[in-house]
């Protein structure tokens, strides 16, 4: 019980095209799950299976527990990548008719939005038509059609895309918000640096197969290619560079310091930091150390174009 | 409130507050009315007067044409018919009718002319010919030496008296108001089909354009939002067929209370005319009335209300998989012919085949079909049609709802989230199989 979802060699074929491949995914209860992956990986398709808007040919679902069935609807909260509402419906009867096709009565779903809309600042909008609201606007009223029923499972698909950065941190807040509550979250999207600042798992999917999946630190440990930044004040330094090229690979580097120093970016192999540290710390003056470690960025683009 | 009803509560809202709907709920009415007026009025106008020429050489026919409002003879015989045939250029007159002197009656039937400019119509032609071969005719028998008033009473007019088996007297026209009540009806419900089920469409169209549809069925089954859709529209279209119904009431009853004042006002001599004209039509009119009143009224009323849902579900189930697989309407052309054409077919078989024989194999064929069966079923019912017929060809409509309702939420389960691609039949039958 403590994974929130569990998805288990799904399959799912559109003809002869495979959009996923025996994926199996696990999200842990209470995280903030980065669902990675280049155009047409599959993401999209495995969001539909999970929301029941498809269905997989084979595998299984797990939500919460349970195997995946209708009543699921009203604890899963999803914000498609292309985002819409009715244009010519006021804002609030649209809302309220959307949270009542999740399951809410009517009295809980205005009771909701009347939180939402105060907490948001969009009182004023309930009377006003979609159509006349602008694109940041209406993203708004989308998050809030989405979290309005407290789903225990919150998946957004390229959820800032169409925010201003104001309103995107305003957004962030309120997922990291839901989520300290208790909330679940899957976030499917291309935009790295969102990921390396609120996932603490990730999947990547690419060519309708999952190729990595676990906790972003495990991940990127699995993916530290043991290179040290380092920055020294030497006398010496041919003589320095020609004892570290005995034990160590090196290379050139270059990074923002106060000093004119020797920079270097020395890949350790099997050896210890200490082991590098202690030659320097002889040598010189040590100004910079620090391990590089892959961003998810780095660790997308490896895997994407090693396959 | 379960999905459904929730569903169909919106559409119905959604139509109803539709501006296109409250306008077209109280202009069209006006624009009947207004269409109506206007085409009596036109047929009350009077046609412009046409100045016939005639170059009477023999002198025995010009007496014969009668001047009336449309067409005025004008006897030329005395001018030179070249003058005559120059001034038709100038347009001084209509045509020129030119009847030479000849001798044998024979030889005149050939050699008699119309000249004008612009080509007459054919009821002005044969009205020439019919006067001119009367006074042949007439003279034919007086050169035979026949007496032709012993020939006028000789002639006879036979009007054949029509009575059923049952010995009911029967009336001549019935058929065409039992066409015309049946016709009526079957010509409302393919109204209805194209309009409310165009609307259907669109209004799948305008879910996927808006993408909220996403949204929507992450929450409710396709086949729930379709059904709501359709059952929603079709509540609105009822609602609007009831104002037009209400309104037609109240536009009758102000008429009829108008026209009695009027009639009450005029006395005297004029209604004493009426009284007469009233007992003489009364007999008829009363056999009329009651044949009318021998309609099955009950059955036509009761089967409309089915083929009405049967028709209507079916084909909007149509529109609604074609407004799935489609981007825009402008792209739904090709999908929505086929659909149209059962309808067009439906009606054309009700006016042409039905009233002729209205039990014969295409009619009782095409009261099955379900394609056409609302249509031209409800055109034969008021000639009185068996009670297991209506109720075959109801199963068989239902039947094929069912049917077809299963195949079009496939078609429209996949085709709600595909975008971009104008799709052919080809790919329409694949995604039958997702």
């Amino acid at each position: 019980m403590s994974n929130i979802l569990e998805v288990k060699n799904v399959v799912k074929q559109y003809g002869d095209y495979t959009a996923l491949n025996e994926v199996s995914l696990t999200v842990p209860k209470g995280s903030i799950y980065g669902l990675l992956g280049p155009n047409g990986a599959g993401k999209t398709s495995l969001i539909r299976i999970i929301n029941q808007i498809t269905m997989p040919d084979s595998g299984e679902i797990i939500l919460d527990g349970e195997k995946l069935n209708p009543n699921h609807v009203s604890t899963i909260g999803y914000m498609p990548e292309e985002r819409g509402l009715y244009k010519t419906m006021k804002v609030g009867e649209q809302c309220l008719y959307l949270a009542q096709l999740k399951g809410l009565s009517k009295a809980e779903a205005k009771r909701e939005l009347d939180y939402w809309f105060d907490r948001l600042e969009i009182q004023g909008w309930w009377n006003k038509k979609m159509q006349e609201l602008s694109k940041g606007m209406a993203q708004k009223v989308q998050f809030v059609v989405t979290v309005l029923h407290k789903p225990k499972l919150l998946i957004l698909d390229e959820p800032f895309s169409g925010f201003d950065p104001v309103n995107a941190n305003l957004i962030k807040d309120e997922i990291i918000e839901l989520n300290r509550k208790g909330t679940s979250v899957i976030f499917s999207t291309h935009r790295m640096e969102s990921v390396e600042e609120m996932c603490d798992h990730i999947a990547l999917i690419h060519k309708s197969n999952k190729l990595i999946e676990g906790k972003l630190s495990d991940v990127k440990k699995q993916f530290r290619t043991n290179e040290y930044e380092v920055g020294i004040l030497t006398d010496n330094v041919e003589g320095l560079m020609y004892d570290l090229s005995q034990k160590f690979t090196l290379s050139q580097t270059d990074f923002k310091s106060l000093h004119d120093e020797l920079k270097l970016q020395i890949n350790i192999g099997t050896s210890t930091p200490n082991e590098l540290l202690n030659l320097l710390i002889q040598r010189g003056q040590v100004t910079h150390f620090m391990e590089k470690i892959p961003s998810v960025n780095d660790i997308f683009i490896k895997t994407v174009s090693d396959k | 409130m379960s999905k459904l009803s929730l569903i169909i509560k919106r559409e119905f809202v959604a139509k109803v507050r539709n501006k296109s709907f409250i306008v077209m709920t109280f202009l069209s009415p006006l624009l009947f009315v207004g269409i109506a007026v206007f085409v009596g009025y036109l047929s009350t106008m009077k046609a412009d007067l046409k100045t016939i020429a005639v170059h009477d050489q023999s002198g025995k026919f010009f007496s014969e044409f009668k001047s009336d409002e449309e067409y005025k003879y004008v006897d030329f015989s005395t001018i030179n018919l070249q003058v005559l045939k120059d001034s038709i250029v100038s347009e001084a007159y209509e045509g020129l009718l030119v009847i030479p002197n000849v001798s044998s009656n024979d030889s005149l039937q050939k050699s008699i002319q119309y000249i004008s400019n612009d080509s007459p119509s054919v009821m002005f032609i044969s009205d020439i010919e019919e006067v001119i071969n009367h006074k042949l005719t007439q003279e034919n028998f007086q050169k035979a030496g026949l007496d032709t008033l012993a020939i006028k009473k000789a002639k006879s007019d036979v009007s054949i008296h029509l009575t059923k088996a049952t010995g009911e007297e029967a009336l001549k026209g019935l058929n065409e108001i039992k066409i015309g009540i049946g016709g009526a009806f079957g010509y409302l419900i393919m109204m209805f089909i194209v309009i409310y089920g165009n609307m259907v469409m669109r209004s799948v169209i305008e879910e996927k354009v808006s993408r909220i549809i996403e949204v929507i069925i992450s929450s409710v089954k396709p086949f729930q939002l379709m059904m709501g859709k359709i059952i929603g529209t079709s509540l609105a279209g009822i609602l609007q067929f009831l104002i037009w119904a209400f309104l037609g009431l109240v536009a009758m009853f102000v008429l009829s209370t108008f026209f009695n004042v009027q009639m009450g006002a005029t006395s005297g001599m004029e209604d004493q005319a009426i009284q007469m004209a009233k007992q003489e039509m009364g007999g008829t009119m009363q056999l009329y009335i009651k044949e009318l009143w021998n309609l099955p009224i009950a059955t036509i009323l009761i089967s409309f209300i089915f083929y009405f849902i049967g028709g209507y579900f079916l084909y909007s189930s149509f529109y609604a998989s074609i407004g799935a697989a489609v981007d825009n309407e402008t792209d739904s052309q090709q999908f929505l012919l086929p659909i149209i054409m059962p309808l067009i077919l439906g009606v054309y078989i009700g006016f042409f085949t039905v009233i002729n024989d209205p039990h014969g194999t295409v009619a009782t064929v095409f009261s099955m079909i379900p394609l056409t069966s609302p249509i031209v079923m409800m055109m034969r019912i008021p000639f009185g049609v068996p009670l297991w017929q209506i109720a075959l060809s109801l199963i068989i409509l239902f039947a094929t709802f069912f049917l077809v309702v299963w195949f079009a939420s496939k078609i429209y389960r996949v085709g709600i989230l595909m975008y971009g691609k104008k799709p052919t039949w080809k790919e329409l039958y694949r995604w039958l199989k997702y």
